[in-house]
């Protein structure tokens, strides 16, 4: 029986050892990764975290492997002052090397641009570059996506539900399973609305109107924050969403909007970007 | 110099570095405003709160005299500046804010909407009310982790006697805001104003709307 090369031999201690981590990983690690289940574009991205975490445990175990035989197996015995033998190269190592990392980064190139193009995870809709619905389109289309348009302002979010007759509350109330049109702006500084379990964050800056997309699938509690610093209390921007049943979402509607009617007369017509007059102090 | 003496002159350095950090950390540590205890017994076991805003803090009580700001007053009847209240916990609050300053408008509209008191109302000048015209806002008194927001009407530009410095008298042109909450369980819960009333600051949200002891604070529920 032919004995194993070197080669050979860390191949088959790199499969027996990725064996273990990959079984290891997949048990204990991948159900806590970030950002958890709570959304459609929450589970995408976790995937993604999952892959990325096996593949890199596959390189890992190769490195380890290779440098733990090395020291092993190569290591100097005996004291001595001579030099070592001579590095000519080694062809097959260097095909090997350069074939194994070319397969990988254009694994991880396919599978990015796949995941980017099925809209997978980015927030970013259907498409990457995914248009608004227009008013006509809503209309028309047989699930629209809700559309609640989110207000950052030194030190809090408001929200404006556009597609329940555009009323303004304090509260982020979404109906579970069904895609979210989140317009995302600011009226002073450049704030974050992030959203870490749904896999959300989008930038709200003053006088645009950023579009972002989720579709949470638990109800439950969600914790939301700014993520950007803004001031004094940008610590303290923080507030608790709830994703509710569907009919439970009806009810928050009705209530809500009653108890803010005596204020949304006052509410500009909604835009996606506010230029709000005074800027500035009157005095 | 040895070795052994660069050594211990780069020790010395460091060690003196460390004291002077030291300091600067302990300083910006023990700056701001001190907690006050504000609160005089109301019926029932509840709390009276009293505060006032003025478009110009003074000399008197503040180093930044321009500055817009709270005021509050303590049980022996003096006004004091401070924004961080200890207040008890559980505790129906009975707050009456003296409002000194002209109107600026609130950024958001939303927020001239009265939420989070008792009833989700407030009197002004006697008269009930759960939301005020937004450009009548002068500033607002906001709890967000509450849910707690009282916009507070601002004096007109051409009413006669009006303040110039605070803590400014009863008898000059104010007018008079009261509604009661209820304070949560112990913690430390941020307050602030909504309404962009830093005169002179880029967008009317620098100098004392950033600046703890003007127009934010703490309420420290024990």
């Amino acid at each position: 029986m032919r004995r194993l090369g070197h080669f050979e031999r860390v191949i088959v201690i790199w499969l027996v050892v990725s064996a273990i981590a990959m079984t290891l990983v997949a048990i204990f690690l991948t159900p806590i990764l970030p950002p958890g289940n709570g959304g459609a574009e929450a589970s995408s991205q976790r995937f993604d975290n999952e892959v990325l975490t096996l593949v890199s445990t596959l390189v890992c175990a190769l490195i380890f492997v290779y440098f733990g035989y090395v020291l092993i197996v190569f290591r100097q015995r005996r004291a001595t002052d001579g030099d070592g033998p001579p590095i000519r190269g080694h062809a097959r190592a260097q095909l090997v090397w350069v074939v194994t990392t070319t397969v990988t980064v254009l694994f991880l190139a396919a599978f990015g641009t796949y995941e980017l193009l099925g809209g997978a995870g980015g927030g970013q809709g259907a498409k990457p570059v995914f248009k608004s619905f227009s008013s006509d389109q809503l209309v028309s289309a047989k699930d629209p996506p809700l559309q609640v348009q989110v207000i950052a302002q030194q030190w809090q979010f408001t929200y404006r539900y556009v597609s329940n007759g555009g009323f303004e509350s304090a509260q982020f109330v979404l109906p579970a399973n069904r895609q979210v049109e989140l317009h995302v702006t600011s009226l002073d500084v450049i704030h974050s609305f992030w959203i870490p379990s749904l896999g959300v964050k989008a930038d709200a800056n003053p006088g645009f109107d950023n579009i972002a997309y989720l579709t949470p699938t638990k109800v439950g509690n969600v914790r939301i924050q700014c993520a950007e610093l803004c001031g004094l209390f940008h610590g303290y921007m923080f507030d608790t969403g709830r994703i509710v049943s569907p009919s439970a979402f009806a009810a928050f509607v009705k209530s809500q909007s009653q108890f803010v009617s005596p204020v949304t007369k006052y509410l500009p017509s909604f835009s996606g970007k506010y230029l709000p007059d005074p800027a500035f102090r009157a005095g | 110099m040895s070795l052994l003496q660069k050594l211990a002159a780069i020790a010395a350095a460091l060690v003196v570095a460390g004291v002077l950090i030291g300091f600067y950390i302990v300083d910006i540590l023990m700056a701001g405003p001190k907690a006050l205890r504000p609160g005089t017994p109301g019926p029932n076991g509840s709390v009276n709160l009293t505060i006032q805003t003025v478009a110009a803090a003074g000399s008197t009580l503040t180093a930044n005299p321009s500055w817009v700001s709270y005021f509050v007053r303590d049980p022996s009847n003096q006004w004091r500046h401070s924004t961080i209240w200890t207040l008890p916990a559980h505790t129906l609050v009975h707050v009456t804010v003296y409002q000194f300053d002209g109107d600026s408008g609130l950024r958001n509209p939303f927020l001239a909407k009265v939420r989070g008191t008792v009833g989700n109302s407030m009197t002004v000048n006697g008269k009930a009310m759960n939301v005020l015209n937004p450009d009548d806002a002068s500033h607002t008194f906001a709890i967000p982790q509450l849910g707690l927001i009282v916009p507070l009407k601002g004096v007109a530009d051409n009413a006669p006697n009006q303040c110039d410095f605070g803590p400014c008298a009863l008898s000059t042109a104010h007018q008079t805001i009261t509604f009661s909450f209820y304070t949560p369980k112990k913690g430390r819960y941020r307050w602030q104003c909504f309404v962009p009333c830093a005169a002179g600051f880029l967008a009317g949200f620098g100098g004392p709307m950033q600046t703890l002891g003007y127009m934010d604070g703490f309420l420290n529920v024990v």
